[in-house]
């Protein structure tokens, strides 16, 4: 189970407003990179986010550049999982990869600050502060094994081969 | 049941009969990655256990994003990529080299390939009748030890494009229009597959334009069929042999079909800051720009920067208007050197920057100051995407753009003309 604050954001948060191109010479130092987590969306993010709190987008969450670096310092942030209406392809598949999971579901009805549960086997998300109760679809198998392996970098160390 | 390109494509290299929805293990054949996420990719690779790539020949590192290096912390993630190059006898291409989606495309995609990157516009390839998509580091760390991946075989989106470009209308009209009708995330995880009389006719490089920015519209692949102007591309660069005729089956499936008449496109622009934003070029009028960029992975090719010169020729931007040229690859400015373009745009005021992803990547070269406009013809127009999420980009063509340099503000290129 899942336990954390909402940090509500729009639609089309795209990957340069979580870690822009103009921190690319930070990419190779993580740490300082993700103090700048999504400072082009809410320059505070990173002064209000705890561990084990929520990211919570609309439509197309991630869309745009592949880099991985965008879920990686959301994850450094202490998030334990994203919750949006819909998220980018390439976005959506590095997440899992890192272990860090995307939910998809109704987020219109969670608003900024809303204290959220999140049951990742049963896929509810329970909004403590407004009593809504939501529900995530299931996620491909092969996704699934990812995740629980904690990543795909894990995965393969593990099994030394990728199947599905 | 007949195959869409995606299905044709993932059924042979994964040895299944697959279908849209399946989900399959694919052989990989050509893995790349650029300098910025490069570096990530070989972090991974090197703490996954895996110690070898499984196709050295065919795994592809390049310096194309920040070159020559700006800073330091740069300077040493190309270092380690030379350096990781050295060790596993893979494929570098070097600062001048070009850019990933045209180097890939001059050198190494085939009709039938598999092709990933660790960069989203790697949909480029799809123009060669490739199945190309975008990754992040770590799965393609995978597919370079592995030799494969996991795929989700995607539905496809037939655009079925008839008719003949207006006068100074082109490719990235086309998929600026279809963007802006379908969103930037109408065609999410889908293949968008381009057929009809428009596509035929259309140049390698009108199709480059166009699978390049597939992805903007949230899709996986942006494919066309492989045909005699595919042929000739890869005669063009010494690749011949490569060649092999792909087409999608008759009686393939379809999520959708979206048709398009080219008789009825104008020149399109992309406000900021979404690439769905789109108006046309006349309807924006009196909007002032400092900055034009013809270039990039999406329009830095010969026909794109002959555009520019017939239009620039003999004359000059507008007071307050910088004037940036990319050509896309070392290929593509020797060829442009030769043809003279190369001096006129020179003569036009252009300031000519080496081949590279450039402005595009928002760190340096053309990073723009606060409150100030682009045109651009890249693929992109995020807040903060040319450095500054206090300035303000616009995508067109590189008729659009050219014509809007010499005025000043966004402009019909028939105004001019």
């Amino acid at each position: 189970m899942l336990k954390g604050k909402a940090h509500k954001f729009g639609d089309s948060i795209s990957t340069d407003h979580i870690i822009p191109g103009r921190y690319a010479p930070l990419r190779s130092n993580l740490p300082e990179l993700a103090k700048h987590v999504l400072e082009d969306a809410d320059v505070n993010f990173v002064k209000k986010v705890k561990a084990g709190d929520f990211v919570v987008g609309g439509n197309n969450f991630g869309l745009g550049s592949s880099r991985e670096h965008a879920p990686l310092v959301i994850k450094m942030a202490g998030v334990s999982a994203i919750l949006a209406k819909s998220v980018a392809r390439i976005f959506y598949r590095n997440a899992i990869n890192l272990g860090l999971p995307v939910l998809i579901c109704d987020t219109d009805k969670i608003s900024d600050g809303d204290e959220l549960e999140v049951d990742l086997t049963a896929g509810t998300v329970k909004d403590i502060t407004n009593g809504n109760k939501l529900t995530f679809g299931k996620m491909p198998e092969v996704m699934l094994k990812i995740l629980n392996e904690g990543g795909i970098i894990n995965y393969v160390k593990k099994h030394g081969d990728i199947v599905v | 049941m007949g195959k869409t390109l995606a299905e044709k494509i993932l059924s042979a290299k994964s040895g299944t009969d697959a279908k849209a929805g399946d989900i399959v293990i694919a052989s990989v054949d050509l893995a790349f990655v650029q300098d910025t996420t490069g570096p990530l990719t070989v972090r991974q690779f090197q703490s996954s256990g895996m110690s070898k790539l499984a196709n050295p020949e065919r795994t592809v590192l390049f310096i194309d994003h920040a070159v020559p290096s700006p800073n330091a912390n740069q300077s040493n993630d190309h270092m380690l990529l030379r350096e990781f190059a050295d060790q596993c006898g893979c494929k570098l291409s070097d600062i001048g080299e070009g850019v990933c989606h045209q180097v890939v495309q001059e050198d190494f995609t085939r009709p039938g390939d598999v092709v990933v990157g660790a960069d989203s516009h790697t949909t480029t390839a799809g123009a060669l009748g490739a199945f190309a998509t975008g990754m992040g580091s770590s799965d393609v760390a995978v597919a370079m030890g592995l030799g494969k991946n996991w795929f989700r075989v995607p539905e496809s989106f037939k655009v079925q494009v008839d008719g003949n470009f207006p006068k100074w209308v082109s490719a990235k009209d086309l998929i600026l229009h279809l963007i802006g009708t379908i969103g930037a995330d109408g065609a999410t995880y889908k293949s968008l597959e381009f057929h009809g009389g428009t596509i035929k006719k259309m140049s390698m490089t009108g199709r480059f334009t166009i699978a390049n920015m597939a992805v903007e519209a949230g899709a996986k692949a942006g494919i066309f069929a492989a045909d005699e102007t595919t042929k000739q591309f890869l005669k063009s660069v010494e690749r011949g042999n490569d060649y092999k005729a792909l087409e999608a089956d008759a009686d393939a499936v379809y999520e959708k079909t979206i048709k398009i008449d080219a008789n009825k496109l104008e020149p399109t622009v992309s406000k900021p800051h979404r690439v769905d934003n789109t108006a046309l070029a006349k309807d924006l009028k009196d909007t002032k720009i400092q900055q034009v960029v013809i270039g990039t992975c999406t329009n830095g090719r010969m026909e794109d920067l002959a555009v520019a010169v017939s239009i620039l020729k003999g004359k000059k931007p507008a007071k307050g208007v910088r004037l940036i040229v990319g050509p896309a690859s070392r290929r593509i400015m020797t060829a442009a050197i030769e043809k003279g373009y190369i001096t006129s745009l020179i003569e036009s005021g252009a300031t000519i920057l080496p081949p590279g992803c450039g402005p595009c990547m928002g760190l340096h070269q053309g990073a723009l100051g606060d409150g100030e406009a682009c045109l651009s013809t890249a693929n992109r127009n995020f807040e903060g995407r040319m450095g500054n999420p206090k300035s303000f980009i616009y995508l067109a063509s590189p008729a659009t753009a050219a014509a809007s340099a010499l005025t000043g503000e966004i402009t019909d290129p028939r105004e001019v003309m």
